[in-house]
């Protein structure tokens, strides 16, 4: 118990959380973090209205504008679409989506990634050549026009999407983990694991991979933004999640054919949601970076 | 009784690298017996490291070993398959590297890294592990070793870490440890207490150790035979008498030449003229010829053998020189 206590001191005092307290772009950004992580998990409960219920739609309340425009009512807060659904109501489970396909296609890309990054950098030689040649491939062309071809062969789906997205993302993964890798590999504790008689998968598990996590962090970091991102343009273009489980990027397309009429507000809102999101997420993962990359200190 | 720990004939481990193959070890022979120490002494680049990794196995691509012998114990090392050489590694041969700021791994305790070796290669339970911990610390002169064990590498010195790794090469018990260049990172008074420490703890668990250095001071404190290589030969060998008191090679004759002799006042530090030859363009001759101060004729046209010249020393030289520093 007192070690607990010592040790949750000594995280207090250290270094990181000082210099977190003087950064305010990496306080504005975990803010912006902490808040959506509060909406999508208690924001469900709180909405009037679950927008996937078509019995609980009034279409009679189409294209109501927000709360301060006039026409507008108190229970639609931010108006609502062409078939009548709270577009706040939308927004929280859209985000949800959102998110879910972002968090998701980080993990299942940094562990492909990070895996194969490993292996190219501790062997080297052929294995290297193979996996770095089609990542140099995949990374000349534009990350989004792979993602919609995959998505085109695929067919609109979450799970389709996520496997789109895990194609499109291992590859800085991988980049990163190698280079790093490489770097560790010089180091003699490995020559020394080696001299020990570690097998040499004890030795990237045990020894390399937890010196190269922290890169791999601040990259998993940012490329949630990313993600989210590409999950968007995805569904803006009508490839993405189905019809039926909008995401913010789907939200963003359904209110952009009448956004020249003037009911700006259904595509507007989801719209500044995202560029909050990633925004928060690039602000926390610059302060990640900065902060746990000794050169650039 | 025979108890000779390693024999190595004709061993040869070359580089294919695009410019060429560098031939890095080129012919080395020698033995050592069960609780010697030998020191391999050269300048960088002469291929002594190579020989302690051709020992344990780890030439990376592009080396590799061409051919020679590398008998331990009587079993030829190339010939073993990756999976019994592991057994070898870290149980009957160990190593100490060079740097002790960068050979742990930061992340982990001493004790996780220490009994990491003796996870591997014994059955010891985890209170033995620990006691040995203690054991092995409270050996190589850490004091109040049971409460160091959860600290990490950044909580020692560099004196204390080289403690620790040799603690940790010693752990096994093993048969012959290879040191490279273990106190060349150290400060001058810390080196030698770790060279102190060695030669103990060696003498008292009779195991062989290689040291390579380029210092021949230290060998010369430490070691009962020694190998001098240059250009990946050995150019002389013998006991530690032979070489430091009536060395016959003037390569050998110039690097003790230059250790500092501070009861003489010198001006300037003797020196050998001249650099190491690329290695992949060595004279056709004797490969020291062209900075050697009694070269003839025939050392630029033939390389000499080692060859003996009195029981247990040999050199390769045409014109051993009398020793005159």
């Amino acid at each position: 118990m007192p070690t607990i206590i010592k040790k949750n001191q000594a995280f207090w005092a250290s270094e990181f959380v000082h210099n977190f307290r003087g950064n305010s772009s990496a306080i504005i950004g975990s803010a912006i973090i902490i808040f959506f992580i509060f909406v999508v998990t208690l924001g469900p409960s709180l909405v009037r209205q679950n927008p996937y219920d078509i019995a609980s739609l009034e279409l009679m309340d189409a294209y109501k504008p927000p709360v301060w425009l006039p026409g507008g009512e108190t229970k639609y807060i931010l108006g609502t679409d062409g078939q009548g659904r709270d577009l706040l109501a939308s927004i929280v489970y859209g985000t949800r989506i959102s998110l879910l396909i972002g968090l998701a296609a980080m993990f299942c890309s940094s562990l492909i990634g990070a895996t194969l990054g490993l292996i190219a950098g501790y062997y080297g030689g052929r294995w290297d050549g193979v996996i770095m040649r089609i990542a140099d491939v995949q990374l000349s062309f534009p990350s989004l026009l792979i993602a919609l071809f995959l998505m085109s062969a695929f067919g609109n789906g979450i799970d389709k999407v996520l496997i789109s997205l895990t194609c499109v993302g291992w590859v800085v993964y991988a980049r990163t983990v190698r280079g790093s890798t490489l770097s560790e590999k010089q180091k003699e504790y490995v020559q020394a694991a080696q001299a020990a008689g570690l097998p040499n998968r004890k030795i990237i598990v045990r020894h390399i991979l937890p010196n190269v996590l922290t890169p791999l962090i601040v990259v998993a970091t940012i490329q949630i933004g990313t993600f989210i991102l590409i999950e968007a343009s995805l569904s803006f273009l009508g490839v993405g999640v189905p019809i039926t489980k909008p995401s913010l990027g789907l939200l963003v397309k359904n209110g952009f054919d009448v956004l020249l009429s003037g009911l700006w507000w259904t595509s507007v809102f989801p719209g500044a949601v995202i560029m909050l999101i990633v925004f928060g997420i690039n602000l926390l993962g610059d302060f990640l970076r900065d902060e746990l990359n000794p050169r650039l200190r | 009784m025979n108890n000779e720990l390693v024999h190595i004939r004709g061993l040869k481990t070359y580089f294919h690298t695009f410019a060429g193959v560098i031939k890095a070890v080129d012919g080395v022979d020698f033995s050592l017996d069960q609780g010697e120490i030998l020191g391999v002494v050269g300048e960088s680049g002469c291929g002594k490291s190579v020989v302690g990794f051709s020992i344990m196995g780890l030439i990376d691509a592009p080396g590799r070993i061409e051919s020679g012998e590398i008998l331990f114990n009587g079993v030829n090392l190339p010939d073993l398959d990756e999976r019994d050489m592991r057994k070898v590694r870290g149980k009957e041969i160990t190593m100490i590297f060079q740097d002790p700021m960068t050979s742990l791994n930061p992340l982990y305790t001493i004790q996780a890294q220490m009994e990491e070796v003796m996870k591997l290669h014994s059955t010891m339970n985890a209170e033995e592990r620990k006691k040995r911990c203690i054991e092995l610390l409270d050996d190589v002169g850490i004091s109040q070793p049971a409460s160091r064990l959860k600290n990490y590498p950044h909580q020692f010195s560099g004196g204390m870490r080289q403690r620790v790794i040799i603690a940790i090469a010693l752990a096994s018990n093993p048969k012959l440890v290879i040191a490279d260049e273990p106190t060349t990172a150290l400060d001058v008074t810390i080196q030698s207490q770790i060279l102190k420490l060695m030669k103990r703890l060696v003498r008292e668990h009779r195991t062989a150790m290689m040291l390579i250095t380029h210092d021949l001071a230290v060998v010369s404190e430490m070691t009962d035979k020694i190998i001098v290589m240059y250009c990946g030969r050995i150019v002389e060998k013998g006991t530690r008498d032979d070489i430091i008191n009536r060395c016959r090679h003037p390569y050998t004759l110039g690097l003790l030449g230059s250790i500092p002799n501070l009861a003489a006042r010198q001006k300037r530090l003797n020196q050998i003229p001249g650099m190491v030859p690329n290695i992949m363009q060595l004279p056709s001759g004797c490969a020291f010829a062209p900075r050697c101060d009694y070269v003839q004729e025939k050392c630029r046209s033939h390389r000499p053998e080692l060859l003996e010249i009195e029981p247990g020393h040999a050199t390769a030289c045409y014109y051993p020189v009398e020793r005159q520093l």
